[in-house]
């Protein structure tokens, strides 16, 4: 049962001269739940994003199922992978945004059938199906044929990450899902969130949200300055933090 | 009483070249706003696609084109190209001055409309699997069309205007019809209002249709 699914050896990542990973190592096991914080300007969105590759890193390798991430090395060299490659590894993984990022031009069930019907190539009908089954999931049903621009941040939020589990990725990856939702919405994202670790997947989150990063990870990973300060289980982190920073951090946040 | 009743009756002397004339005016902005949509669309993709040599020199030719005063391309294209070779009669080289025209007014458009897209447009459609191509296909091409209808029905409206510059090479559409006809009847004031009449109607059948088209492809919000 405890496969290893993620498994990030070096990872290092340059905007020009301006390092914001500086050699990250973590190994994720299958059905883990992991909570990324850390102050913004750390390193754990992008981190996340190297993941599937919407950011090229320059150093480190990525495996996901044991299968290398974005690069193939050769010896010392390393050689980007092909674009067809790349969005086939992509698809591997799920993400959800903090800006939702839905298709405003298609409807919530379009929305979550592009993917299916383009890149898994599935009939129509049945993407529906399968679109209608998600769209129930995350409690809306109901508003299948509506634009996202007729939906609240929080329902657009839901749809978004139906459209990204639809694709039944091994590992989802929230990105501060719920930054920019209303105070009120932010509980309705977090229940979908706290459904879908229950059944078993494997997720990682980027979030301000201590309180939940509390209740929903299996292991909370503290991140500093581009790299792993502190990790551990979400228990003993919130109430004894080992390092000095991390109690700063934890006094800071929203916490308590 | 006695005036408007000889004007019409001048009206249905004149009304092959009349229609002849509206013929020709259609024909020439009819394909000069396809050909030129085409290449402007080149010319868009090309400024937001392109390497850093083809951006150059496409930025180089639309702000040139766009720098100069149309009926100069239509002397240039007629009176120029000639002496390098190329033999256009006044029709041809009229609609290739106004289709270069259209395209690097089109070209901007379509850069302007790709360019509005958010970037978490293209991260989403990548972070669920989807190619390039796939991506522009079904994610930016139908958003960046509905964004930039609006401008582009203004450009096909100008280009129905433009072309009466073509008179000036001598290609007998409405303009150029309307001044023989009034060199034979003297009703100068009479006809060219009815000409800028004519002109209104296709303008604002124009934009009665990008309107409607708009209306169709609207997202609900």
């Amino acid at each position: 049962m405890n496969k290893v699914l993620l498994e990030i050896q070096g990872l290092r990542k340059q905007y020009g001269i301006v390092e914001v990973l500086k050699g990250v190592d973590c190994t994720m096991q299958e059905g883990e739940v992991i909570s990324i914080i850390g102050s913004s300007g750390s390193g754990k969105t992008t981190m996340l994003r190297c993941i599937n590759m919407l950011e090229e890193f320059q150093g480190g390798h990525i495996r996901l199922e044991g299968e290398e991430i974005g690069y193939e090395h050769n010896g010392s060299s390393r050689k980007r992978k092909s674009e067809k490659d790349i969005a086939r590894q992509r698809a591997l993984t799920g993400m959800a945004f903090q800006q939702f990022n839905l298709f405003p031009h298609m409807t919530a069930a379009q929305n979550i059938m592009l993917g299916l019907v383009k890149v898994k190539k599935m009939p129509r009908d049945e993407a529906r199906a399968v679109a209608e089954k998600w769209l129930d999931r995350v409690g809306l049903a109901s508003r299948a044929d509506h634009y996202p621009g007729q939906l609240s941040g929080g329902q657009q939020q839901r749809v978004a990450i139906a459209r990204a589990i639809a694709m039944s990725p091994r590992l989802m990856l929230f990105d501060e899902v719920t930054s920019a939702l209303d105070p009120e919405l932010v509980g309705e994202v977090l229940q979908v969130i706290k459904g879908l670790a229950a059944d078993g997947m494997s997720m990682l989150l980027v979030t301000h949200e201590m309180r939940f990063a509390y209740e929903v990870s299996s292991r909370v990973i503290f991140m500093n300055q581009g790299v792993i300060c502190e990790e551990g289980n979400p228990k003993e982190m919130f109430v004894k933090p080992k390092t000095e920073r991390l109690a700063e951090f934890l006094k800071t946040s929203s916490f308590n | 009483m006695m005036d408007l009743y000889s004007f019409f009756d001048q009206v249905w002397i004149a009304r092959l070249a009349i229609l002849k004339g509206l013929g020709i005016t259609i024909s020439i902005s009819v394909l000069s706003i396809i050909v030129g949509s085409l290449l402007g669309v080149l010319v868009g993709l090309s400024l937001v696609y392109g390497n850093r040599v083809v951006r150059f020199v496409v930025r180089v030719y639309t702000d040139f084109i766009r720098g100069t005063p149309v009926l100069v391309l239509v002397l240039a294209s007629y009176y120029v190209l000639s002496t390098i070779g190329i033999d256009l009669g006044p029709f041809q080289a009229g609609v290739l001055a106004l289709a270069i025209f259209c395209s690097s007014h089109v070209g901007e458009i379509v850069r302007g409309g790709l360019q509005a897209i958010p970037k978490g447009q293209t991260e989403a459609a990548k972070a669920i699997g989807l190619t390039f191509n796939q991506t522009f296909a079904y994610v930016l091409w139908p958003q960046a069309l509905r964004q930039f209808l609006p401008a582009w029905v203004n450009t096909a409206a100008e280009m129905v205007k433009a072309s009466t510059l073509l008179s000036v090479i001598g290609v007998a559409e409405l303009l150029l019809r309307t001044q023989e006809i009034i060199s034979r009847n003297f009703m100068s004031l009479q006809f060219y209002f009815f000409a800028g009449f004519l002109y209104f109607v296709i303008n604002y059948s124009i934009e009665r249709f990008g309107k409607y088209v708009e209306r169709k492809t609207a997202v609900p919000a």
